[in-house]
């Protein structure tokens, strides 16, 4: 065999010798967010439910309206069509955030990252930055496309119809995009304290989906005090055309779910640096 | 370089890592031998600072691993467990992690040809035999030109052809004056390998030689001889420090001699010798001997 008689071989020299900065770490990072199949999956999923669901349900409202008594017809809101769709599409978001990291603790890939970026936080801060862009670059156009073509089906029967120059509603729809970006950096985080992909799934679908309706227990109220601050209400706040005395404003509702995010992002910085991989 | 001064790790209340203090130097292959759970692979862990020292301290190339501002010019590592996310290409692999310190693409081109993974580059990791994920992993170790490589059992799951490829590829990077540092729990692979053995078991060092005092110091090598005089001769040779045993009539095997000793002793005395042999233990041998006591999971008769 010629390969046993081959002589050793040469490691090539590297001449230019670079260094670990926080600009190189976020390329790093967009290098691994875009080359896995899951990520596209994800996202691709996210952005057709973002802008088909909408259309769906401006056709079966349109062809309906006919048969609608008037106290049907007043419940409908043309931003609640526009916006259905960030329902669902918060789910594959959510699951690609936990994904990011918890697919790299899952594959031992996370020790990779760390050997190469010993001091650990340049990971999570890339991580967030590049999610956190990349999800806001595809949920802006996704919600704009899903409000103009929701419309552009009801104008067929004119009805239910705004414009983003009515009052509130560019607000609205941009709160759409920047929901899903939040949404996704906060499960990035749950997915990082809890190292382990379906636990960090369980963890936002128990805060919330299931923990939320479980409030109902509660004297009304006490409804009425908790349920604002709730991560899932104070998220929603953002993208809420209307606002009752119960809910937070746009505003206060973007400010507590930030706030939300940023504790969550700390205790995850915290255990990423403290804890053995 | 790497040193390690009464490096100590616990997991709950047990001690995984015991004490351990030792130098890998430049220019020569440090074998880091010990039974399989004797705590080398904690210990590679420790040096990258992936787990956190309980006490004592670790520095490679006179720093903490973290403090490097580009750990991959620094140590490349290979560790055992699999570190390759199995949905990604070998290529982005590389490609991420040399990102992090701005290497250039190039670089990843150069090492995927060099490990002989150019045909599968571009497929998912997940698919690599064992084989080609070793490779994948060298080319990772070896990606930022380190001075200090790391490389926790690289021959596992290569065919022979592999095992010869890193057997080269290890002299050459330590010929070149970096210090090489492998661990493996065959005694036999570190033989024809390194140079220089640290040896631990149950987390505590038990040497730290080079591979031909290891044997010498392990072994205690035997004289045998075959004599038809052997009452005579055994009674010629016993002193302190020498121990004789017999297990065959006219066979003698004798311990703390050499063979030139018992050779002289018996021509002076007018004995005749049939055979004189010096036996040498094999290295497997004298690793075992000294691990002995030190395996943590030992079989039992039933």
């Amino acid at each position: 065999m010629s390969a046993v008689t081959a002589p050793a071989p040469v490691i090539p020299p590297l001449t230019v010798k670079g260094r670990v900065t926080q600009l190189h770490v976020i390329v790093s990072e967009w290098t691994k967010l875009h080359s896995l199949r899951s990520t596209r999956w994800s996202l691709a999923v996210a952005v057709v439910l973002t802008i088909g669901l909408p259309a769906i349900f401006a056709a079966i409202t349109s062809s309906h309206w006919g048969s609608m008594a008037p106290h049907e017809r007043a419940d409908r809101h043309p931003l609640d069509i526009a916006l259905a769709g960030v329902n669902l599409s918060q789910l594959a978001i959510g699951v690609l955030g936990v994904l990011v990291i918890t697919g790299e603790y899952a594959t031992g890939m996370i020790r990779a990252s760390f050997t190469a970026v010993p001091k650990r936080l340049p990971v999570l801060w890339a991580k967030i930055t590049v999610f956190a862009v990349v999800s806001f670059v595809l949920m802006l156009p996704s919600v704009l496309i899903a409000f103009w073509a929701s419309q552009a089906i009801l104008s067929k029967h004119d009805i239910l119809q705004t414009s983003l120059s009515a009052h509130g509603v560019l607000r609205a729809v941009v709160g759409g995009a920047v929901y899903l970006t939040l949404f996704g950096v906060f499960c990035m985080a749950m997915g990082a304290i809890v190292r382990n992909t379906a636990g960090g799934i369980a963890s936002f679908v128990a805060l919330f989906f299931v923990i939320p309706p479980l409030l109902n227990v509660f004297p009304t109220s006490w409804q009425n005090a908790i349920n604002p601050w709730i991560p899932n209400s104070a998220f929603r706040s953002i993208f809420q055309l209307t606002h009752g005395s119960h809910s937070l404003s746009p505003a206060g509702g973007l400010a507590v779910s930030l706030g939300y995010v940023a504790f969550t992002v700390a205790v995850a910085a915290v255990l990423l640096v403290r804890r053995d991989t | 370089m790497i040193e390690a001064n009464a490096l100590t790790k616990d997991y709950g209340d047990k001690r995984a890592v015991d004490g351990l203090s030792f130098t890998v130097k430049p220019g020569i292959v440090t074998g880091f031998l010990g039974p399989n759970g004797s705590g080398k692979s904690t210990t590679m862990r420790l040096i990258l600072g992936l787990d956190a020292v309980t006490s004592g301290d670790v520095t490679v190339n006179g720093k903490h691993y973290r403090d490097h501002k580009a750990p991959l010019h620094e140590v490349g590592a290979l560790l055992e467990a699999r570190s390759v996310h199995t949905g990604r290409s070998a290529y982005y692999h590389l490609l991420s992690l040399a990102q992090t310190h701005g290497i250039v693409r190039k670089r990843v081109d150069e090492l995927i040809d060099l490990v002989g993974l150019h045909d599968v580059a571009r497929k998912r990791a997940g698919k690599f035999s064992l084989g080609m994920g070793q490779r994948l992993g060298i080319a990772t170790a070896l990606l930022g030109d380190p001075h200090t490589l790391l490389l926790d059992e690289p021959v596992n799951g290569l065919d022979p052809e592999g095992i010869h490829w890193i057997r080269n590829l290890l002299r050459a990077l330590a010929a070149e004056g970096r210090a090489v540092f492998v661990s493996s729990h065959l005694m036999s692979e570190m033989a024809v390998t390194a140079d220089h053995l640290i040896v631990i078991g149950r987390g505590k060092l038990i040497a730290d030689m080079s591979v031909d005092e290891f044997v010498r110091r392990a072994s205690g090598a035997i004289v045998r001889v075959r004599s038809p005089q052997a009452t005579k001769l055994r009674e010629l040779v016993l002193g302190p420090e020498i121990t004789v045993t017999s297990n065959e009539t006219g066979v003698l095997e004798i311990a703390g001699t050499t063979p030139e000793k018992v050779g002289d002793l018996a021509a002076s005395n007018g004995i005749t010798l049939h055979e004189l042999t010096l036996v040498q233990a094999s290295l497997e041998e004298a690793f075992m001997e000294m691990t002995r006591d030190d395996v943590e999971f030992k079989a039992t008769a039933a």
